[in-house]
C-alpha cells in the first residue's frame, strides 16, 4: 500500500491547475451564451424572451449532475465524441450560463429605466443604448454576485469527474484509493479548494460594501 | 430512443424518488433546527462563540459538498465511526446546509432594528427570551425566499450522494443505465422527475411561506383577531 507523501501531494497540486482551467474556460464560454441569454430574456419579442425563461428556469431546477449527464450523453447521441476536457468544460457552460443570464439580467433590470428613455431620446439604436449606456452601469452592478457565482463554480467543478476527466477531486478520489488515508488526502484538497474560494467569497463582499458605499451618496 | 428499457425499472426509480424526498425533508429539518442553535449562539454567546460559528459557515460555504461527503465518508471510519451512505449523506446535508441557513437566517437577525431587541429588554425580558420569542419570526419571514431556493439547491445536491452509492435518484439512473445501457433515454426521464420535484418544492415552499408568515400589519392582525372573537 502505498502512503500519502510529496509525489501524491504533488499529484493533487497539479490537477488544482485543472479545476481552475475548467472553471475559466466554463466561466468564459457559459459567460457569452449567458449574456445573449440575459438580453432575450428582456426583449420586446415575447417567443424569444419565453424561450430564454424556459431555459434557464429547466437548468436552474434540475441538478447540476444532470445538466453534464444530459450534455454528455446528448451531444454523444448527435454524433458529437469530445475528449472528457472538452466536454465537461461544454457541460459546465450550459449550467453556467443559466445562472449568469439570470444575475445579469437583474442587473440590466437595476438600471433606473430612466436611463433607457435618456438614451433613445438621444436617438442611440437599441445596440447602442446596451453599448453606451446600460451595460457600462449593469457591469458595476452585476460585479459582487458574479463573482460570488465563481465561488459555487469553482466548487461544483468537483463533479465533472463523472464525465471521466481527472481534476481536484477525482485526483483525491484516486490517491484516497491508492493511499486510504482519507482525511490527510481530504483535507488537503478541502484546503486547496478553501484557498481558492475564500478570497473570492471575501472580494464578493467587499466590492458589495464599495457598491453600496457609492450608491448612497 | 427507447424508452420501455429504462421504464420496465420504474420500481427503481421510485424508490429513488422516496430516499431523495426522505433525504431532503430530513435536512432541511435538521440543518434548519442547527442553523438556529448556531445563529442564537453567535448573537447571545460569547465573542469566541461567534468566531467558533463564522469559522463553521465559511469553511463549509467555501469547499465542495463532494469533498464534505467523501471526508464523512471515507474519514469517520478512520476514527471509529462507522455509518451507511444513507447516513453519511444526511449527515454531510445537514451539516452543509446548516452552515447556509446560518448565514442566511444571521442576515435576517441583522436587519431587525435595534430597537426590536431594547425594547424587548425593557419588558424584561432575558436576552434568550427577546431572541426567541420577538426576534426569530420577523427574521425568518425576512429571508423565507432566500432560504427556501436554499432548500431547493439542497434537494437538488442530494443527487451528488450517489457518488458514495447512495440510492437516491441519481444513484438509481447510474444502476438503471447499467442494466439497460439506455443513458440518454435514462437521463431523461430522471431529469424530467427533478424538474418537477424542484418546481413542486418550490411552490410549496411559497405556498408555506404565505401561511406560516402572513403579510398584513399589525393593526390588520389585531382587527381580524377582534372580529373572530
Amino acid at each position: 500500500m502505498q502512503t500519502f507523501g510529496w509525489p501524491e501531494a504533488m499529484f493533487i497540486f497539479r490537477a488544482a491547475g485543472w479545476t481552475l482551467l475548467l472553471t475559466a474556460i466554463a466561466f468564459v464560454i457559459g459567460g457569452v451564451i449567458g449574456g445573449a441569454l440575459a438580453i432575450m430574456r428582456l426583449s420586446r419579442i415575447a417567443l424569444i424572451r419565453n424561450i430564454a425563461s424556459v431555459y434557464i428556469l429547466v437548468i436552474q431546477s434540475i441538478p447540476v449532475l444532470m445538466v453534464l449527464f444530459m450534455s454528455y450523453y446528448g451531444l454523444s447521441i448527435i454524433g458529437i465524441e469530445l475528449p472528457p476536457f472538452l466536454a465537461a468544460s461544454a457541460s459546465l457552460a450550459v449550467y453556467v450560463s443559466a445562472y449568469l443570464a439570470e444575475i445579469w439580467r437583474g442587473s440590466i433590470q437595476s438600471v433606473p429605466f430612466q436611463q433607457w428613455e435618456a438614451s433613445a431620446s438621444l436617438a442611440h439604436s437599441p445596440a447602442q443604448t446596451y453599448r453606451y449606456v446600460i451595460l457600462p452601469q449593469a457591469v458595476r452592478i452585476s460585479l459582487p454576485p458574479t463573482v460570488g457565482f465563481l465561488v459555487q463554480l469553482v466548487k461544483n467543478t468537483s463533479i465533472v469527474s463523472v464525465v471521466g476527466f481527472v481534476e481536484l477531486s477525482r485526483a483525491g478520489q484516486l490517491v484516497n484509493n491508492a493511499t486510504f488515508q482519507a482525511f490527510q488526502v481530504f483535507s488537503l484538497v478541502a484546503a486547496i479548494y478553501f484557498a481558492i474560494c475564500f478570497p473570492l467569497s471575501r472580494l464578493s463582499r467587499h466590492l458589495e460594501k464599495v457598491m453600496n458605499a457609492s450608491r448612497s451618496h | 430512443m427507447q424508452f420501455d428499457p429504462v421504464l420496465a425499472e420504474s420500481d427503481l426509480i421510485i424508490s429513488g424518488i422516496w430516499l431523495t424526498i426522505w433525504l431532503s425533508a430530513a435536512a432541511i429539518v435538521l440543518g434548519c433546527t442547527l442553523a438556529v442553535l448556531l445563529v442564537a449562539l453567535r448573537t447571545l454567546a460569547g465573542r469566541w462563540a461567534g468566531i467558533v460559528v463564522d469559522a463553521y459557515v465559511e469553511l463549509m460555504r467555501n469547499t465542495p459538498f463532494l469533498i464534505q461527503l467523501f471526508m464523512i465518508f471515507f474519514g469517520l471510519p478512520l476514527l471509529g465511526i462507522r455509518m451507511s451512505g444513507v447516513e453519511a449523506a444526511l449527515l454531510t446535508m445537514t451539516l452543509n446546509l446548516g452552515a447556509y441557513s446560518t448565514e442566511i437566517i444571521r442576515a435576517g437577525i441583522d436587519s431587525i432594528h435595534k430597537s426590536q431587541f431594547e425594547a424587548g429588554l425593557s419588558l424584561a425580558l432575558s436576552r434568550r427570551q427577546v431572541f426567541q420569542y420577538v426576534m426569530l419570526q420577523p427574521a425568518f419571514a425576512r429571508v423565507w425566499p432566500a432560504l427556501s431556493s436554499q432548500f431547493v439547491l439542497m434537494m437538488l445536491a442530494s443527487s451528488i450522494c450517489s457518488f458514495i452509492s447512495v440510492q437516491e435518484l441519481s444513484g438509481a439512473a447510474a444502476i438503471i443505465e447499467q442494466r439497460t445501457f439506455r443513458s440518454f433515454e435514462t437521463y431523461i426521464i430522471v431529469t424530467a422527475v427533478y424538474l418537477v420535484m424542484a418546481l413542486t418544492l418550490k411552490l410549496s415552499l411559497l405556498w408555506l411561506g404565505r401561511k406560516l408568515f402572513p403579510q398584513v400589519s399589525g393593526l390588520a392582525r389585531l382587527d381580524a383577531k377582534a372580529e373572530a372573537a
